[in-house]
């Protein structure tokens, strides 16, 4: 089924799609939302219209701070399609889904990437046992069904998120075994230099601060500058063991929840053929754009957190920036540039605090890069580290070819889970950058898709 | 299969629930959340079997990306549980290690 072209498609229902949805919707842009989940708020406010009053206290603040972005979205009138799967996004704005079970397309005359971010993987030894999860993955669970660690957990790694979760289990009582912290003290001498430029965006930063310091305050046993993590158990995790200053510590737990930051989600960038660099930063991809998010010279715009990581406030105003950009370019009224001038000013201040927070949750080498060769780097398919290492020494150039070595990133996440441990461990056997090495060809279907959507 | 859940849901009053059945074992979950959800808080540990090693596996990342979390639904293998709403009667099954193209029903019996 194919209906008229629309102004605008937005795929994704997160703080940047619901905003650009906003924002051309006022410009007088017909607008249609495609969103894979069943409800809109993205990862971000997940379940936000549904979560009851108690769990919107657990989760705190920023969480509630999407309501308003939500009922402005619902009030845009934006035809909002969820529970959509996106396989493809042609050059010439065509986007094909799959939606309770029937394949169809929908035709753009641009089309707005805000795809949002994943949780970077955290390849070490025991990372693919039960019991092992995304701290964001188990914040998911929170917010969108409220479900709660109820045996022993332990929260390990770095970042604003691992830190924001172990602060919402802790106001919910749940009892935390440990947070084993992968910080160390070269990591905050990195990151003092950026203090300064992160105080431009003093409130993101003070509330990072009352957010540890809330943390302390609890009876939490905190190990900061922990290496060597390594989950143990055999059918499904049974404790954490990891270096704390010379010693080596091993808590039981059932549950241990990793987190080392977010990541793009750049399969459908990925997918178009469009320029991709190395963030040499973020240590990730991203997609090369013009100010505004557009690709090249495609009718197709990236906005948010798909696009680099910035965040939630800053993904608002990248999503309105560029719903201005396509407004302007579908030849409607010429954008007035004082409220483009304002956002802009906006996005400075709401991404001051990034290169600090960049550098100081810089996740470790050794929790990207596994030193170990028996560490599972391909989940789907179960290829080590040593596997790749050994297809490197027989001439293996790049994560492509790795697919052919041994199946590496064929599985159904389609290398979502192990690409950029892939680029990176050849990369460091090659003794070169990861732009030198690439990253997997991604094609369309960008999800598997069952044949049967297509006869339906 | 379930032992001591992983996963707890606050009851609070009124709650509606749906019953579904995971290894022929009926559970009794909250209406309007996701399987994967559903299965944690059930008790399940192990959703399904890698398809090199046939070891156990269960949810990772709860938003489509990881796959870890296949189930068979109604018949249907290889649905990922973290975004298929529960329904009552619904009947799910471990993913036992590669999808059997045999004898399933492919493209029926989705939401």
């Amino acid at each position: 089924m194919t209906s008229a072209a629309v102004d605008l498609i937005i795929i994704g229902a997160g703080p940047a799609g619901m905003a650009a949805a906003c924002e051309a919707r006022g410009l007088g842009l017909s607008v249609a939302l495609l969103d894979e989940q069943a409800s809109v708020g993205g990862q971000i406010y997940r379940s936000i219209e549904a979560a009851p009053s108690e769990r919107r206290a657990i989760l705190g603040p920023d969480y509630a701070m999407g309501q308003s972005l939500v009922a402005d979205f619902r009030a845009s009138g934006t035809d909002y399609i969820g529970g959509a799967l996106v396989w493809n996004v042609s050059k010439d704005g065509t986007v094909n889904y799959v939606r309770s079970g029937k394949s169809q397309t929908a035709v753009g005359k641009s089309v707005l990437l805000a795809s949002g971010a994943m949780e970077r993987p955290f390849p070490i030894a025991g990372w693919t046992l039960p019991g092992v999860m995304g701290a964001g993955a188990a914040q998911i669970l929170l917010k969108g069904s409220g479900a709660l660690p109820k045996s022993s957990v332990i929260l390990a790694g770095c970042g604003p998120l691992l830190y924001l979760l172990a602060w919402q289990y802790l106001r919910a009582g749940v009892k935390l075994q440990a947070l084993v912290d992968t910080t160390t003290r070269s990591d905050y001498l990195r990151a003092a230099p950026h203090l300064l430029g992160a105080l431009r965006g003093w409130r993101d930063l003070s509330k990072g601060i009352g957010l540890l310091s809330s943390i302390r305050r609890h009876d939490l046993p905190v190990y900061s500058g922990a290496s060597r993590l390594s989950v143990e158990g055999s059918q499904q995790a049974e404790g954490l063991s990891f270096d704390h200053r010379g010693k080596r510590i091993r808590l039981a737990a059932s549950q241990v929840l990793l987190h080392q930051g977010v990541v793009p989600n750049v399969q459908l960038s990925l997918a178009l053929r469009a320029e991709h660099s190395w963030n040499p930063r973020q240590l990730c991809w991203q997609p090369v754009t013009d100010a505004w998010g557009r690709l090249g010279d495609m009718p197709i715009y990236v906005a948010g957190d798909s696009r680099a990581i910035v965040g939630a406030k800053a993904s608002v105003v990248q999503g309105r920036l560029a719903a201005l950009a396509i407004a302007e370019r579908l030849g409607l009224p010429k954008h007035a540039a004082s409220r483009a001038e304002s956002l802009r000013q906006r996005l400075r201040i709401y991404t001051a605090i990034r290169p600090f927070l960049d550098s100081l949750y810089r996740p470790r080498d050794e929790n990207r890069i596994p030193a170990a060769d028996d560490v599972t780097v391909c989940r789907c398919e179960e290829v080590t580290a040593g596997q790749i290492r050994g297809y490197v020494e027989l001439g293996c150039l790049g994560p492509n070819q790795t697919k052919a070595f041994g199946r590496c990133g064929m599985g159904p996440c389609q290398g979502r889970l192990c690409g950029l441990t892939v680029t990176e461990i050849i990369a460091q056997a090659r003794d070169t950058m990861p732009d030198e090495v690439g990253y997997y060809r991604v094609r369309p279907p960008i999800k598997p898709v069952m044949l049967g959507d297509f006869l339906a | 299969m379930a032992t001591e859940p992983l996963f707890s849901i606050p009851q609070s009053t009124g709650m509606e629930t749906v019953t579904i059945t995971f290894e022929g074992k009926a559970l009794t979950v909250p209406a309007g959340i996701n399987v994967a959800a559903a299965l944690l808080v059930g008790g399940a540990h192990e959703f399904r079997t890698s398809v090199v090693g046939q070891v156990p596996r269960a949810p990772y990342c709860m938003m489509g990306v990881c796959f870890e979390c296949l189930v068979e639904i109604d018949g249907v293998p290889a649905r990922q549980s973290c975004l298929v709403e529960v329904r009552d009667g619904m009947q799910i099954k471990r993913q036992s290690g590669a999808v059997d193209l045999d004898g399933t029903n492919f493209g029926e019996n989705h939401d």
